[in-house]
């Protein structure tokens, strides 16, 4: 069994361990967007018109709540130093680390996030246009809030910088991704904002790995 | 195959910016241990990890069989067993399942049930085995530590403080289990405060002045 595959097996074991960990992500990620139908009130061709930002946001939001943990417990317990002794590409072990997260919570809340189009009035076509951004998309949320967690390890309050960290590098993916169901819905075809979102995901994926490595052996030191 | 063999010529390191020791040299053959000892700061640590290149040394050559490590370091991560301040264990996990993953980790494949069986008696841990990690006391975690050294069949030891929590018994299990490994002609290094008893033990003594 490959160190990548290992990896990932452990990590989801753990999590299942810990299903309560996952439970309060999702939970934050519906509490959250539910609070703006709410707020607002049936105004329906306006939730219609912001529901794709709100469920982009908020799943951003659930996404960095979970991050923060990503590295830290491996950091306190001694099996990063395991990981850093590893036979095989660090960056490898950083990629495994970031899908277990992504399967935990990206996949969940893109699966979750029709549900809630509904409430704001989304038709067919916007749920499942957002449905596949939050697909396309959340992978990039990971790789990049993977990154933002290996660089503030052992940082004090490093929930609050990896905010900052991240946040903007996310920008690009929010827009695509809001983009994506404004433009399904208002009858241009998703295609192109689908396609930048894909590119935007491989850029991610051909980089932040390694930089997640760098990070975490200096954290090693 | 060549005998195994660690040496470390005029090693230098650095901790936070502030030099730690300089000039360090040690020579070990297979079936040597090497008592590392030396006051609280004193660099055992720092040595410890430089030794696994986990933290880069300033000058200096480290070398296994005569060739410098950082030629081939994965080849050279794939020789040790490591075992740090913290034991490495996760708490929501059964002993047994830590064993495992730390295994396939070192990319070994899911070890057979009798070697792990063996290693967790060889530090009385078998009926322990499928707790989750954070309900073991501190010694039970750190005897579930050596286990993962145990299991790992590397050549090198390197153990930081490896008698840290643990009682006689266990004591004396760490030393037979030391012993073993040293008559096969492996090699170990540890930190350590206490005495372990090794026959034929070297010391080497950090930040002496």
């Amino acid at each position: 069994m490959s160190v990548f595959a290992a990896l990932i097996a452990r990590d989801l074991l753990m999590m299942r361990r810990r299903p309560g960990d996952v439970g309060v992500v999702l939970a934050f990620f519906v509490m959250a967007t539910l609070l703006f139908p709410l707020g607002i009130g049936p105004e329906t061709n306006l939730l219609a018109r912001i529901a794709a930002g709100v469920l982009w946001c908020a799943a951003l939001f659930a996404a960095l709540l979970s991050l923060e943990r990503l590295f830290v417990t491996d950091y306190d317990d001694g099996t990063l130093d395991l990981l850093l002794l590893a036979p095989g590409p660090l960056e490898l072990a950083a990629l495994a680390k970031c899908t277990a997260h992504w399967i935990v919570t990206g996949l969940p809340l893109s699966l979750l996030a029709p549900l809630l189009g509904v409430s704001f009035g989304l038709d067919g076509t916007g749920l499942v246009v957002l449905t596949f951004t939050l697909l396309v998309g959340s992978p990039t949320l990971s790789l990049i809030g993977g990154l933002g967690a290996a660089l503030t390890l052992g940082a004090p309050r490093g929930g609050a910088l990896l905010a900052l960290l991240v946040l903007p590098l996310c920008v690009p993916t929010l827009i695509f991704g809001t983009g994506a169901v404004e433009a399904a819905v208002s009858g241009e075809g998703a295609s192109t904002h689908l396609a930048i979102l894909a590119a935007l995901a491989l850029l991610a994926l051909a980089t932040t790995p390694w930089a997640i490595a760098a990070a975490l052996r200096q954290a090693g030191e | 195959m060549v005998a195994p063999s660690l040496s470390v010529e005029d090693l230098a390191c650095r901790r936070g910016g502030r030099p730690v020791f300089a000039h360090l040299s040690i020579s070990l053959a297979g079936g040597e241990f090497l008592a590392l000892t030396g006051r609280n700061g004193s660099g055992k640590t720092t040595l410890l990890r430089a030794l696994a290149l986990l933290t880069p040394h300033e000058a200096g050559i480290i070398s296994w069989q005569g060739r410098d490590v950082a030629e081939a370091p994965e080849a050279w991560r794939g020789r040790l067993a490591w075992l740090g301040h913290a034991d490495g264990l996760k708490g929501d996990l059964t002993l047994t399942e830590n064993l495992v993953a730390a295994e396939r980790l070192r990319g070994a494949g899911t070890p057979a049930a009798p070697r792990l069986d063996a290693a967790l008696a060889a530090f009385d841990l078998a009926p322990l085995a499928d707790r989750p990690a954070r309900t073991l006391s501190a010694g039970q975690r750190r005897r579930g530590a050596l286990v993962r050294v145990l299991l790992s069949d590397a050549t090198l030891w390197l153990l930081d403080e490896p008698a840290n929590a643990l009682d006689g018994p266990a004591q004396e299990a760490l030393r037979a289990v030391l012993q073993r490994h040293l008559g096969k002609g492996g090699i170990a290094l540890a930190a350590t405060h206490s005495a372990l008893d090794i026959v034929g033990a070297r010391n080497l003594r950090i930040g002496a002045a």
